[in-house]
């Protein structure tokens, strides 16, 4: 195959030549970054949570003004969900992940002015075994070191110590992070306005609540037990994953028939407390994958749609070469050939065009560099694609006869 | 002449149907990919509350302790109870409300709804006028209720809808929380989106059913719902008015004329420096006086995950065009003949290059009518969506006189080159190798 008739001939057509590289060029940079993104999304949506996730369900209630007596109604509550058949274990917690709450800054040092990180605080009882997250390292709690929150707030606002729990459980990212090379248990960090929390067990993984940019994987749990008070916290059942839905079912009626005058805030599986969490990184890869669909299809209406325009301007042309020799297959490689080489120099400026796009996004949104292997992919995907949509015009101009040459129009 | 253009146009573009097609499909697609995605940026970035949006002022001092202080850096998004309350009773500015985001529990009088939560508004009597709220039923209350305490509320039309069927509320009681409250006024429909008053909860669709006096909430003991950010010794519980590290409310001013602004920002810095000489600010004055506009940018209250799609709608719409280009130019090329026998009868360049571009901007107005049908689809497909501003996405005249001025001028745009092409053929030559 020779490709030097096919440079002579786009050397006549330098501005449809152009225009095509440009528009591969930028469907090139701009598919390849949104793929990069979708696949950002898709990490981000498949992190793990280290918990138990297909074997919870989630049921947040409230009560009507403060109850006095909120601490042994929780406890009853709590008493009558382990009766529903199925239920291994049950707590009652203030946050889980993928969900709402605050998160704390932590310090190593009392009077250290700028915190050392940042990491989401759970609490309630029982929490560990309900959650299933293991532990890797140190001890669980010992009932004695539970504080009530009530407790713990009125600690916080009189200063008074003996109320505050002292001791934590981290995970093993945060004790890494804290200190790197020594064993973290026995330590002691700072939370708020300098309480001191001795670390007494580090969990393999339990992802934070929120805010995971900031390292997904800090968190740590106090000894705080939860009572249900105004909007407080969550129950959180435990069962097999076939029978979620039916103690789902049972809890909230029997959480009903307990107590009717408060109100069912959320009740739900885990699993859809999770994807609730990350609609909105779901629905975004949904209109990046949407977009990304329309470029290629306009682009390869556009390489077709020009490449019938050159089939037609060169009938005769195409017939003076069969005339003198050229088979079918030589005519359909001739455009095949031409159609690569465009393609080819679109995508070359393409790469460029995908990292200058990618520099502008890092600058504006949280994203990493555009990994090299997107290009061999992307490139690979357009020559397809030019391949595929060259083939009808270049099959048409194959079938032109070679009579085509001895006519005058 | 303009409707000989027409007439050339349209047959032409009859006669090649499938190129004209991609051609009004390509420009659809580009344009109905930008229209939804600028329209919800247009519903997300607009003026909540215009006419006074640059009256009407966000209040922003520092009252933390030295520690962690930075020269420039911002201060504090909200305020204390106690400067709030200062501020507030120094009556600086023409209208003045404190306020803070709640959750109450609701026990409806008719026995057939079950207790529900709703977001609430704890706020001082100068909210209603300040923001122009209209009134269905009934009226605000007053500085004096605010002082006494009063147990009265406000309530919403939605929530006045679901607890009385839309009829006259006023003057009935309605359990609160546990406690019973006075029925003194229902609000006309008023919304406003984003809801810029308090970003803390939700920016856009937040929709509060009941609005009480700030000093009612505090007596009565209800949480307030949002944003805390306490410093020093501060936490976070029960009875924030007391707590005097933790700023939880949010304060706005009307000041009419940038010279009151000046002014009021002038009596801030002299209110933080008396802070500051009694012992309670540590840090050197540092205010800061935002109108609304201002203030929903400092927060970047538009998602960037709809600044994304814009953009990257608009590198859908170059595509696109480039695309277009490059078929026009096909088009136009392929009718060499019959423009060099309209050249040699005497029709000049301008003509057929005015020719040309009628027929683009019928591409134009075909790809724009077919962009709009695809517009409205997607936008349909993000009112379906589970974001929290779902529901506004709804195209207005304004967006669709957009819609057809980007398609035509698109396609006019894409036109000019393959139409200075086509009309700079020199007639003879082209004739000839016919």
């Amino acid at each position: 195959m020779q490709i030097l008739p096919i440079f002579a001939a786009l050397r006549r057509h330098k501005l449809v030549m152009w225009l095509l590289i440009l528009e591969i060029a930028l469907t090139c940079a701009i598919v390849c970054n949104s793929m990069f993104l979708i696949a950002q999304n898709l990490q981000r949506m498949h992190m793990p949570s280290g918990i138990a996730e297909h074997e919870l369900v989630q049921i947040q209630m409230a009560y009507i003004g403060t109850r006095p007596d909120s601490g042994a109604r929780t406890q009853a509550d709590l008493a009558a969900l382990r009766q529903i058949p199925g239920v291994t274990q049950v707590a009652l917690v203030d946050k889980l992940p993928f969900g709402s709450g605050n998160n704390s800054n932590i310090k190593l040092k009392p009077d250290q002015p700028q915190p050392s990180m940042n990491a989401g605080l759970y609490f309630g009882e029982n929490l560990l075994p309900t959650f299933g997250v293991k532990l890797i390292a140190g001890r669980s709690f010992a009932p004695e070191e539970f504080v009530t929150l009530d407790q713990a707030l009125q600690g916080i606002n009189d200063n008074s110590p003996n109320d505050l729990p002292h001791v934590a459980i981290v995970t093993q990212a945060m004790a890494q992070r804290l200190w790197p090379v020594q064993n973290a248990l026995g330590k002691t960090f700072y939370i708020g306005k300098d309480i001191p929390l001795r670390v007494v067990g580090v969990l393999a993984r339990l992802t934070r609540p929120n805010t995971l940019q900031a390292g997904p994987a800090f968190s740590f749990v106090v000894p705080i037990s939860e009572n249900l008070s105004d909007g407080g916290g969550s129950y959180v059942v435990r069962s097999k994953p076939q029978d979620r839905a039916r103690v789902l079912r049972d809890a909230v009626a029997k959480l009903k028939a307990i107590d009717p005058n408060r109100v069912v805030l959320a009740h739900r599986t885990y699993d859809e407390a999770r994807a609730a969490f990350f609609q909105a990184d779901q629905s975004m890869a949904g209109t990046l994958v949407g977009v990304c669909v329309v470029l290629l299809v306009v682009t390869a209406l556009g390489i077709g749609g020009l490449a019938s325009f050159w089939v037609a301007q060169r009938r005769k042309q195409i017939g003076i070469r069969r005339a003198i020799g050229a088979t079918r297959g030589d005519i359909l490689r001739y455009f095949q050939t031409e159609n690569f080489l465009i393609v080819s120099f679109g995508i070359a400026i393409g790469m460029l065009l995908a990292f200058v796009l990618n520099a502008v996004l890092m600058k504006f949104y949280e994203l990493p560099h555009l990994p090299l292997y997107y290009l061999p992919i992307g490139a690979l995907a357009l020559w397809g694609l030019g391949q595929l949509a060259v083939l009808g015009p270049a099959l048409r101009a194959a079938a032109v006869p070679p009579v085509v040459a001895t006519r005058s129009v | 002449m303009f409707g000989y253009y027409l007439d050339l146009a349209l047959r032409s573009l009859r006669r090649n149907k499938v190129l004209t097609g991609l051609m009004v499909l390509a420009i659809a697609l580009g344009i109905g990919a930008s229209m939804t995605t600028l329209t919800v940026l247009h519903v997300l970035s607009g003026n909540p509350i215009p006419g006074k949006s640059a009256q009407l002022y966000h209040v922003q001092i520092d009252p933390r302790d030295s520690f962690g202080y930075r020269p420039g850096m911002e201060p504090m998004d909200q305020v204390s109870w106690i400067d709030g309350m200062n501020l507030l009773h120094a009556q600086g500015a023409q209208q003045q409300a404190l306020m803070t985001g709640g959750r109450v529990a609701i026990q409806p009088p008719r026995t057939t709804l079950d207790p529900f939560f709703e977001a609430a508004r704890y706020t001082s009597a100068g909210f209603f006028p300040m923001f122009d709220v209209p009134f269905q039923y009934g009226r605000a209350w007053t500085a004096k209720d605010d002082q006494d305490r009063a147990r009265l509320v406000v309530l919403s039309h939605v929530l006045n809808d679901k607890l009385f069927g839309g009829k006259n509320s006023v003057g009935k009681m309605l359990r609160l929380g546990g406690h019973d409250f006075l029925i003194i006024g229902v609000l006309g429909d008023w919304r406003p989106n984003p809801h810029f008053y308090d970003l803390n909860v939700q920016s856009y669709n937040e929709d509060e059913g009941v609005y009480m006096p700030l000093t009612t909430s505090q007596d009565a003991g209800f949480d307030h719902d949002g944003g805390t950010d306490c410093w020093g010794n501060g936490a976070d519980g029960k009875d924030m008015t007391r707590n005097d590290h933790c700023a939880w409310l949010q304060f706005w001013v009307q000041l009419d004329t940038p010279a009151k602004a000046t002014a009021y920002k002038q009596f801030l810095i002299r209110y933080s420096e008396e802070q500051k000489s009694l012992g309670r600010f540590q840090r050197p004055p540092n205010v800061r006086l935002r109108n609304v506009m201002q203030w929903l940018d400092y927060n970047q209250v538009v998602p960037s995950n709809v600044r994304l799609q814009t953009w990257l709608a608009f590198g859908l719409l170059l595509v696109c065009l480039v695309n277009t280009v490059g078929l026009m130019l096909a088009k136009f090329m392929r009718r060499q003949g019959e423009l060099s026998v309209r050249r040699a009868m005497g029709a000049s360049r301008r003509m057929l290059f005015t020719q040309l571009l009628v027929e683009s901007g019928m591409v134009g107005l075909a790809g724009g009518i077919g962009g709009l049908l695809l517009a409205l689809m997607g936008l349909w497909v993000v009112r379906h969506r589970p974001a929290e501003y779902a529901s506004l996405a709804h195209l207005d005249p304004a967006m669709l006189l957009i819609t057809f001025v980007l398609a035509i001028g698109a396609s006019l745009l894409a036109g000019l080159l393959p139409a200075w092409r086509a009309c700079h053929i020199a007639p003879a030559s082209a004739l000839k190798s016919q």
